[in-house]
């Protein structure tokens, strides 16, 4: 369950923000990104999860194996904690919910539709749909955004408990984990000027 | 996938709008008819057919922006397309639970409407069957344009004049089963024609469909 990727040049909006990003992902391990706002973190957990084509470069990883969460949850406001979980665990394939529900501290919360939760709340149950996964390689994106410090430790032992248990996971991240993983900082991989991407013509059409 | 025809199905009776709004839409159309083209009887019973599949196509349009607009904006588009769920059959599902919870309520409520519109006797079966057998289309070329306008403000406008061509097939092979059944005359070749359609667009759609909203989600 490697996840691989070589000299990956990734585009927003048609102008290559990063190039050559190349690393790898072993089992059990963490790899954090940093860099400014507006490097491209988005846009290579974008690429990397398979939601947009690539410039250039190569994303390997085995099939059906990346869990992607980003800034929002896809939560149903009309449907409660527990069918929103549920609804994630049978797309994936999966029917025990018990751990994430758990690992979140949602217990008391099941009931709620998902619209009256806070927004900490809300993150918290977008983040227990990764567990409902199965799948082994986390892909996050500003996974803390509205967590308080409690929640951000919860957070932080489901991720150790994913490596520990096997998974990968790849994180844009400000905040310090306290996970043991590497860093990788993105910015020396920023793009030189605004050379058009080769499919940015086309884009303006569609 | 049953999960996720089951979650749309719920989230359309809990959310209100989805059996409601285009059933009372097209009763609305119906009643209109009668004041704008005069209470005569004869000339309402020659333009029922025409007036009811008018009102059921306008009915369907009402609410296609729904169908992918609200899950491209709380995420789910983008967490569904890296699921193992495959977004055609996703796109196929959605145009299921949009048909079944518009386009069948309209064609179980066909009959009624046919009343007001002072349909000749022979015509009921025919309109329903035209409609039952027509409006799968309409769900899955709405689906189609539906995938085209996801992620644009304002996108409803656009997807109705995207999508309004499109149903000119089924509109007047719909319209013409249910004429010439309420005629007595032939309904060999329009009915076959309306069949042809719905499961032409039911084979080839969903793919373009996924397609566009590949590119949509970049």
């Amino acid at each position: 369950m490697t996840l691989t990727v070589s000299d990956l040049t990734v585009s927003r909006g048609g102008i290559a923000v990063l190039e050559g990003v190349s690393f790898e992902l072993a089992p059990g391990r963490a790899l954090i990104l940093r860099g400014p706002n507006g490097i491209g973190k988005t846009t290579l957990l974008r690429t990397v999860a398979g939601l947009q084509p690539a410039v250039s470069g190569t994303v390997t990883a085995p099939e059906e194996s990346i869990a992607y969460a980003a800034h929002s949850d896809g939560l149903k406001a009309m449907l409660s904690v527990e069918e929103n979980l549920r609804f994630w665990a049978q797309v994936f394939g999966q029917s025990n919910i018990d751990t994430a529900v758990q690992a979140f501290d949602l217990t008391d919360l099941l009931e709620r539709p998902a619209g009256t939760l806070s927004a900490g709340q809300k993150r918290r149950l977008g983040l227990a749909r990764l567990l409902v996964t199965g799948r082994a390689i986390w892909i996050l994106d500003e996974p803390t955004v509205s967590l308080d410090a409690h929640s951000v430790a919860r957070f932080a032992d489901a991720v150790r408990r994913h490596l520990a248990d096997g998974g990968s996971t790849l994180i844009a991240t400000h905040i310090d984990l306290g996970l043991d993983g590497d860093e990788l900082d993105v910015g020396p991989f920023k793009a030189s000027g605004s050379r058009p991407d080769p499919n940015g013509f086309d884009e303006s059409f569609l | 996938m049953i999960a996720l025809l089951t979650r749309d199905l719920k989230l359309a009776i809990r959310a209100g709008g989805g059996f409601g709004l285009g059933l009372a839409f097209f009763l609305i159309v119906v009643i209109l008819v009668p004041f704008s083209v005069g209470p005569e009887s004869g000339l309402l019973s020659d333009i029922a057919p025409g007036v009811l599949w008018l009102g059921a196509l306008l009915a369907c349009l009402l609410s296609l922006d729904r169908i992918l607009a609200l899950d491209w904006e709380d995420g789910t588009l983008d967490l569904m397309a890296t699921s193992p769920l495959p977004l055609e059959g996703v796109v196929t599902i959605k145009a299921l639970a949009h048909w079944l919870t518009t386009g069948l309520p309209l064609v179980i409520a066909a009959p009624l409407f046919g009343l007001l519109l002072n349909l000749p006797q022979a015509g009921y079966p025919w309109l329903v069957l035209s409609l039952a057998i027509g409006t799968p289309a309409l769900s899955v070329v709405g689906t189609f344009g539906a995938a085209l306008t996801v992620g644009l403000k304002r996108g409803g406008l656009l997807l109705s004049l995207l999508v309004l061509p499109l149903y000119v097939p089924t509109l007047i092979f719909g319209a013409e089963l249910a004429r010439r059944g309420a005629d007595g005359q032939a309904t060999t070749t329009p009915m076959l024609m309306l069949a042809g359609i719905t499961f032409g667009v039911i084979a080839l759609l969903p793919f373009a469909s996924a397609l566009v909203l590949r590119v949509n989600l970049r």
